[in-house]
């Protein structure tokens, strides 16, 4: 009889209707940004078309593109976007330690709270390329300058989205974590920082953002030998006006930084999904 | 497990001239005042009581999440709070929402997939283990959230308004898979509610609390065998006496 009720009450929900490819999802979700892009070549096409600057100046979209693809076959095109993804990488692994143990220790010492949390958390709002001139002298033109410049960029967003994750626990698991005996670390590990997952993700998400533009800006500036990264590329490719290589490099930036935001917002949707926040 | 191995009828839960006050602005509240109250090992207590009479705060203190102001409390054995909303992980399976409990008991990870999955089977929610809290009904959450007190090893549950969130059919169903659940496993049950019928079905005693400040005002001994209908003549007619009760008091004090 048990048997027969909890079958009763089962809910149908959205994961038990089959989730496969859908062909004609798929293209809903596809053609909008077709045709953005279409549109946007287009649109740029018009300008260039219009007359506006001379086109070694400003160069239409199919000599850009000819380009690129001469570039994707060019090895030295990959070892720079190598060295820019490897400081990145580092970059970016460095600020998720700092921000996090920055983050746990502002939720959990009351008094370094008090002193430093909204001047740690401020810290965001410093446009990152006022650090490169302390970044220069104190590390020289070196990697290390563009590190510390991607870390202290990206490391306050991370150490804020984990801030507001733990502010904002429900307080019923946070009473449901002690009834069963969590305390401290514990109510920590097992509570209080998966509630902040989603919180959190969003902040290695702004983060990767400001790493990712330190980065570039910090590689536009702080040229180090023997390095040609994509930045150190644009740089040059402006100083020898070569428009197309620089327009080209644009798109190339412009599609790495919106390939890892898509990857974090899958991460986001997944978690969402799991916990029963979508929508759908 | 080893707490409570005493001879039925010690008491399990023993409270003496309980006093809380809480300070609200520059003013004191007391919440409760003078509550005296013992349970017995074994024993299923019901309060009833209207909003504002301070029964969750009794049973957070008992549970050790709130201090007294004055007076003593006692409790022997494992306690495990029930709230009205199930209170489930969101991150976590079913399962694995029981499973935390017995890690948090320090229960070796072998051992505790076994002991979660009898668990769920005995709050009847067997095939659903590695569902998500919010692919259960509400019916169903309560469940894990029973097999997630009993995993803390419990032998004391506080409950507090576990099924009012609940439809009328799903209510009806719990209450018996409490009651047989209380007789099986020999827990000590004290299930607060504002519903008088619930109290009487369920209760071996009836405790009427009063608000402003919460008191026991009454005790009521039912002795209607079990199981209960709620909608027994006999039951009804004991709820309504306590409910009279209720607004009577209520309309004098307002």
């Amino acid at each position: 009889m048990a048997e027969i009720a909890a079958e009763a009450f089962e809910v149908r929900s959205p994961k038990s209707i089959p989730r496969g490819f859908n062909a004609p999802a798929t293209w809903s979700r596809v053609w909008p940004k077709l045709a953005a892009i279409s549109l946007f070549l287009l649109g740029w096409q018009a300008v260039v078309w219009s007359g506006w600057k001379p086109d070694y100046v400003l160069p239409g979209p199919m000599p850009v593109i000819s380009q690129l693809a001469a570039d994707l076959k060019d090895p030295d095109f990959y070892a720079g976007v190598a060295i820019t993804m490897r400081r990145a990488l580092i970059g970016y692994f460095i600020a998720v330690v700092v921000g996090t143990s920055m983050g746990i220790l502002i939720a959990r010492v009351a008094i370094l709270r008090k002193a430093a949390g909204a001047a740690i958390l401020g810290l965001q709002s410093m446009p990152s390329i006022t650090w490169f001139p302390l970044a220069i002298l104190v590390f020289q033109l070196s990697e290390s300058a563009i590190l510390f410049v991607v870390v202290l960029g990206a490391a306050p967003a991370i150490a804020g989205g984990l801030l507001s994750g733990v502010d904002h626990v429900q307080p019923l698991l946070v009473r449901v974590g002690r009834v069963m005996g969590a305390n401290g670390l514990g109510l920590y590990r097992h509570i209080i920082l998966p509630a902040a997952l989603p919180s959190f993700v969003g902040g290695l998400k702004q983060g990767w953002a400001f790493a990712w533009r330190s980065l570039m800006a910090g590689e536009l500036i702080v040229i180090v030998n023997h390095q040609s990264s994509l930045g150190v590329r644009l740089e040059f490719a402006r100083q020898f006006s070569d428009a197309q290589q620089l327009l080209a490099l644009m798109i190339v930036i412009f599609v790495i930084g919106v390939a890892i935001d898509s990857a974090f917002g899958a991460a986001d949707a997944a978690i969402r999904r799991r916990w029963g926040l979508s929508g759908a | 497990m080893s707490t409570t191995l005493e001879a039925p009828g010690q008491a399990a839960i023993s409270v003496d001239h309980l006093e809380v006050a809480f300070r609200h602005r520059d003013r004191f509240l007391i919440a409760l005042h003078d509550v005296d109250l013992e349970v017995k090992s074994g024993e299923f207590v019901c309060i009833v009581g209207a909003s504002g009479s301070g029964k969750s705060t009794l049973l957070n203190i008992l549970a050790g999440l709130e201090r007294p102001s004055a007076g003593s409390t006692n409790v022997r054995g494992r306690v495990a709070l029930i709230f009205q909303e199930a209170a489930l992980l969101p991150w976590l399976t079913a399962a694995g929402n029981v499973e935390i409990a017995l890690d948090l008991r320090g229960v070796s990870r072998a051992g505790r997939k076994a002991t979660a999955l009898e668990l769920l089977r005995l709050v009847h929610l067997e095939g659903f283990e590695n569902r998500l809290p919010h692919e259960l009904s509400g019916g169903m959450k309560q469940r894990v959230a029973i097999a997630r007190a009993l995993a803390q090893d419990a032998d004391i549950l506080l409950m507090d308004e576990p099924f009012a969130a609940l439809d009328a059919i799903t209510r009806d169903l719990l209450h018996e898979e409490l009651e047989n659940l209380w007789r099986r496993n020999q827990l000590t049950i004290l299930f607060v509610t504002h519903n008088a019928r619930e109290a009487v079905r369920l209760g071996d005693r009836v405790l009427v609390f009063t608000s402003r400040p919460g008191k026991v005002a009454q005790e009521v001994a039912i002795t209607l065998p079990r199981p209960r209908s709620l909608d027994s003549p006999e039951l009804a007619a004991i709820a309504g006496r306590i409910t009279g009760r209720l607004k009577r008091e209520m309309t004098v004090g307002g």
